[in-house]
């Protein structure tokens, strides 16, 4: 079951660039939450720290609190455990170009030391079929590497990939962005299907993707969050200006 | 006009084109050339010595025709598996500290700078210095120290191993993406173990590669064994004793009088050509079942 995320007071830097100020915002468990702004705006920045993807980065400082479900995740746990609790899926599809298509799904486990056979196979199998893949792959699973299949294929192994650690959250970063309509429109009605096991939060610079899939929807521009509300009253009635004028196209 | 001035330059055109492609296919000529002449000479002058006998008995004393290399050829197998156990790990091991552990420090800065030092030292000086090291030292600390043996021989080539299979792993690690650390990251993996299983999985068949032009290298050298292996002319598999070489063998049989040596010598270069061939490619055959079609 997916949890619920509470940023409170939540500012980032890259060396001396604030490229998150002040961030707070509750993120409704079960549901899938858009974040909409320009290039730059500090959207990719704000999903790293969720799982602190962000650290990863040397010169990244992070101050305030992320709460997902009881967790503090600043405080009580190690990066690796908030890591397998928040999945994350990147922008471009990155399968483990050595591995076959089961070795993909099952690396999460095998890397963590999780050695059941017979279980591992359990769970490849129901990851795939939750993200939509497995009928186009359970012939070659240990056949075909996760580099030899199509773009979309190859974003819907990573979030079969993703899935198969059984995370609370799952972050997709722009995960249609690299794809063409039909592998889109695939990963779209699998975000619908998964919120009801899943918190997803999608990072998106598609304004018709966010109203497709997501309940709430985050506005941010320059590093703030301007407005954070249901996604049908940010696309038909949003409170600030400067998202009207976002979503109206006047600018970004 | 406008037709004539068209057919013209259309013919320069089509006139370059050939110059040019023909320059490019001199040129791969001249790149194969060399290595085509020294294999076809080798066949022509050694071909005839390689029989049974020359891989299962040992030198004959001078004046006697027949006998082999067979402890020459065994002598530079222990010799250069000494040399892999030593190179191979470290070289690997330096790598990926240079890759992923040390990036932006000082060390790492220091390690690659020595390593590329290290590339350029003369053969012939690591085995000085090997002979300085083990074979003029006695130590307890040291093993085989003291005297000539397979072992300082092993690690003469080991170090010279080391540099270039070190620069290359480095190399081949930074060119897997950043997506797939992140991948790894991602699925809270820690970081050592996706450096491990992940990132020098991936860069394996560079690395391979790497190390196996470490080795062809090392195979043929002879300068830094004439101090340290020193040569047997006797069956010897023991790693505290001298041992012979391919490279060392065929050095002294081709500075001797005797025609019957320089026959033998030919077969043997021609014979440690082939075996590093062999053994390349065995590796590469190996290493390469285990990865899947399909993956770059």
């Amino acid at each position: 079951m997916g949890v619920g995320i509470e940023v409170t007071n939540l500012n980032a830097w890259y060396g001396a660039n604030h490229t998150l100020q002040d961030i707070n915002l509750n993120i409704p468990a079960n549901h899938a939450t858009a974040l909409i702004g320009p290039s730059g705006c500090g959207k990719s920045t704000f999903v790293r720290c969720l799982n602190r993807m962000h650290e990863t980065n040397p010169i990244a400082r992070v101050t305030g609190t992320v709460r997902i479900g009881d967790l503090d995740i600043y405080k009580d746990a190690k990066p690796v455990e908030i890591r397998r609790r928040v999945g994350m899926v990147f922008q471009r599809p990155n399968p483990f170009p050595t591995m076959s298509i089961f070795d993909n799904v099952a690396a999460g486990l095998k890397l963590n030391g999780y050695n059941n056979r017979h279980a591992l196979a359990e769970i490849v199998e129901r990851s795939l079929k939750n993200s939509a893949l497995w009928d186009e792959v359970k012939d070659d699973l240990k056949k075909k590497s996760g580099a030899s299949l199509s773009g979309g294929q190859q974003q819907r192994l990573c979030i079969a990939r993703a899935l198969a650690v059984d995370p609370e959250v799952l972050l997709m970063d722009e995960p249609a962005s690299a794809l063409d309509p039909v592998s889109t429109s695939k990963i779209e009605d699998l975000i619908f299907q998964l919120k009801s096991q899943y918190t997803i939060v999608i990072v998106t610079h598609n304004m018709q993707q966010a109203a497709r899939v997501a309940e709430k929807t985050g506005f941010f521009l320059n590093g703030r969050m301007v407005e954070f509300d249901s996604t049908h009253k940010i696309f038909t009635n949003p409170s600030d200006k400067r998202t009207e004028d976002y979503i109206t196209g006047r600018f970004g | 006009m406008q037709v004539r001035a068209n057919r013209v330059r259309s013919r320069i055109r089509a006139l370059t084109d050939g110059a040019v492609t023909g320059l490019a296919i001199l040129s791969t000529v001249l790149v194969i050339a060399p290595l085509v002449i020294i294999f076809g000479y080798l066949l022509y002058k050694g071909a005839s010595s390689v029989n049974l006998d020359f891989f299962t008995q040992i030198p004959k004393p001078e004046g006697e025709t027949g006998g082999g290399m067979a402890n020459a050829i065994v002598g530079s197998a222990i010799v250069l598996a000494i040399a892999s156990a030593i190179g191979v790990p470290m070289g690997i091991a330096g790598g990926i500290y240079l890759a992923e552990f040390g990036r932006g420090t000082r060390l790492a800065t220091a390690v690659r700078f020595t390593a590329d030092v290290l590339n350029g030292v003369p053969s012939i000086v690591m085995g000085v210095g090997v002979d300085g090291l083990i074979v003029r030292t006695h130590s307890v600390f040291i093993p085989f120290s003291g005297h000539f043996s397979a072992f300082s021989g092993g690690v003469a080539l080991g170090i010279m191993m080391i540099p270039t299979v070190c620069r290359t792993t480095e190399e081949m690690l930074l060119m897997v993406p950043h997506a797939v650390r992140e991948a790894a990251l991602g699925l809270g993996v820690p970081n050592w173990r996706s450096v491990l299983s992940i990132t020098v999985k991936t860069a394996s068949p560079g690395i391979i590669t790497g190390c196996m032009l470490a080795f062809a290298r090392v195979a043929g050298e002879t300068a830094p064994l004439i101090f340290t292996a020193l040569g047997n002319s006797f069956w010897s598999t023991s790693l505290g004793r001298p041992i012979e070489a391919l490279p060392l063998q065929i050095w002294i049989y081709a500075t001797s009088p005797y025609d019957d040596q320089h026959r033998l010598a030919w077969a043997g270069a021609l014979v440690l050509i082939a075996l590093i061939v062999v053994a390349v490619s065995l590796v590469r055959y190996v290493t390469s079942r285990g990865v899947l079609k399909g993956a770059s």
